[in-house]
């Protein structure tokens, strides 16, 4: 597998305190690695340094084989990682298709158009309708708002976004802590179908057994260094427990 | 492979988010307008009353106008009354310098009072969006400085002479076609351009996304404070326009006149559906927010209702306007 993002020796401090020390972490593509470890173990911290919304105090990040500084999250976004934050990035008011071509709209009206930012709603809600079916997210209606939705549609969308402007790997934090059981199962055949696709997928969950079901990789952080790394199959909810608490 | 979402997570009726919600609000303006028709047909329907009413309502419209856009981003903008006068007097005084009488300083004149009204709200924008002022306490600011300066400019006395009279006559007073009063045409004008921006352009799509969800706007790297700024310069630059064509149906600078100008404002825009929270907004309800008030204040007139009932029936139709358009929600 071809490994997408590399980080190496990331260390980062907050005053006195070492948030991460040393942490080695990696994805490739069409691989999904779970992100895990208790409250104030450095999950936000690194993956925050990963999407170029912090900078490392020591540390490199390797992106597609090249060693890389992202300055800010456009950067990363521009490289072809996607995000896709806790609390539902999207805006409610606006429809599905607006929340997907938010800041990459699509103009119609040629050169004029484009001056004046005339948008081409057919088109943008077109491709984003393609977008939503191919992975399986079925909205209703086009052209209600965002609002309208249930919780797994909202996700859908704010997840479909996310995997159709990524080229390279798509961060879900927390992507199913909101939802019931039935749109939860949804979310993770949707977080399946985007792997397989070929992203690879950086997975921040607090489900351990939601972890255990989909994660290729499973990357335990402790008091900011990496606890353990278990690949499929390895362990099971009391072993990841363990790792996390530091009682193994 | 079980579809994510069924039809079961959502019952309830789906609107479309961008249809116009507000049609039983026309309603009630043709109906109020037809109540006070049938009472006294010949004054309310005479073409000058109508004129009137259109002509009185044209400088509030282009403030409301400018108002739809922020609130829309959920802002408020106190400062619009302030601006206006201010923006008029250094018109008139722009005039005045540049000779009086001729076409050359009336566009001196309109250019002087959109862009003071346009500085008024970029200060309003940059308090707001970059120094994180509250938009109640910035434009509340603004309207005590701004106002501050207009008397000082003045000594409180309005500016009554050398107003060009292509300005006041031709503009003013004048009539396309012998009907159409210019100053309607141009508040219909910037009610077109807006709703067009508004519903239309990418940064109309803006605007009603800082007001839904100005962290979802920024995590997509749009600038959220370039789109804060730039809903207050309209707003002022709106106020400075309205500003001018004061100037051109009085021929005086209004010291005095639009203390409450913001709250009509608001009130029209609120009226006409625009929510306070922002995320949703209509240029065609603020339309029919303004003519609301000003139908009901023509008709209490004609009918020789006290004047004070007007204020009583706007503030009672403010509340229930806004109480319907939650229940709707």
């Amino acid at each position: 597998m071809t490994v997408a993002l590399r980080a190496r020796g990331i260390v980062k401090r907050f005053g006195a305190i070492e948030a991460l020390r040393n942490v080695d972490f990696e994805v490739s593509l069409g691989e999904v690695v779970a992100l895990v470890g208790d409250n104030g173990a450095g999950k936000s911290t690194l993956t925050k340094i990963l999407v170029g919304a912090n900078k490392p105090d020591a540390g490199t990040i390797e992106f597609g084989g090249r060693e890389v500084t992202f300055h800010n999250p456009s950067e990363a976004r521009d490289a072809g990682l996607e995000i896709v934050y806790q609390d539902l990035a999207l805006a409610p008011h606006l429809e599905p298709a607006e929340n997907f071509f938010l800041g990459r709209e699509l103009y119609r009206g040629g050169r004029w158009g484009k001056a004046i930012g005339l948008l081409d709603r057919a088109t943008m809600r077109k491709i984003a309708m393609e977008a939503f079916q191919a992975l399986n997210v079925n909205l209703k209606a086009q052209t209600c708002r965002v609002s309208d939705l249930s919780g797994g549609q909202q996700q859908g969308v704010a997840v479909a976004r996310a995997a159709h402007w990524a080229s390279q790997v798509l961060f879900l934090d927390e992507p199913t802590a909101a939802l019931g059981v039935r749109q939860k199962a949804g979310v993770v055949d949707l977080i399946r179908r985007v792997r397989d696709r070929g992203l690879g997928i950086v997975l921040i969950s607090h489900d351990l057994p939601e972890v255990i079901e989909i994660a290729d990789r499973i990357h335990v952080l402790r008091h900011g260094e990496t606890a353990r790394v278990f690949n499929r199959g390895d362990t099971d909810t009391m072993g990841l427990v363990a790792a996390i608490t530091g009682a193994s | 492979m079980a579809p994510l979402v069924s039809a079961i997570d959502r019952s309830q009726k789906i609107a479309s988010s961008r249809s116009f919600r507000g049609w039983w609000l026309i309603a009630c303006l043709v109906l109020l307008f037809a109540t006070f028709a049938v009472w006294n047909p010949t004054a309310v329907l005479s073409s000058y009353n109508i004129q009137n009413i259109i002509g009185d309502a044209s400088t509030l419209l282009i403030v409301a106008v400018g108002m739809t856009f922020v609130v829309a981003t959920a802002g408020i903008d106190l400062s619009v009354g302030s601006v206006l006068i201010f923006s008029q007097i250094t018109a008139a005084q722009a005039m005045i310098l540049a000779g009086g009488d001729g076409w050359t300083s009336t566009a001196i004149g309109v250019i002087v009072s959109v862009l003071c009204g346009a500085f008024w709200g970029l200060i309003n924008g940059i308090m707001i969006a970059r120094l994180r002022i509250p938009a109640l306490i910035a434009t509340l600011g603004t309207l005590g400085m701004a106002g501050g300066i207009a008397l000082l400019m003045t000594n409180g006395i309005n500016i009554r002479s050398g107003i060009p009279d292509q300005l006041t006559l031709t503009i003013g007073a004048g009539r396309l076609f012998g009907v159409l009063p210019i100053v309607s045409l141009i508040s219909l004008a910037v009610v077109v351009v807006a709703a067009f921006s508004l519903s239309k352009t990418r940064f109309g799509l803006h605007v009603m996304g800082v007001g839904s969800n100005a962290t979802a706007l920024a995590r997509t790297g749009i600038d959220v404070p370039a789109v804060q700024i730039r809903v207050y310069v309209i707003s002022g630059a709106c106020a400075g326009l309205g500003a001018v064509i004061d100037l051109a149906r009085f021929s005086t600078t209004t010291i005095g006149a639009y203390s409450t100008l913001s709250l009509e404002a608001i009130a029209a825009v609120v009226i006409g559906g625009t929510s306070l929270f922002g995320g949703i907004a209509s240029i065609v309800g603020a339309v029919i927010g303004v003519f609301i008030p000003a139908v009901l204040r023509n008709g209490f007139v004609i009918a020789g209702v006290p004047s004070f009932w007007q204020q009583i029936a706007v503030g009672a139709i403010l509340v229930l306007a806004v109480y319907l358009d939650q229940r709707r929600r």
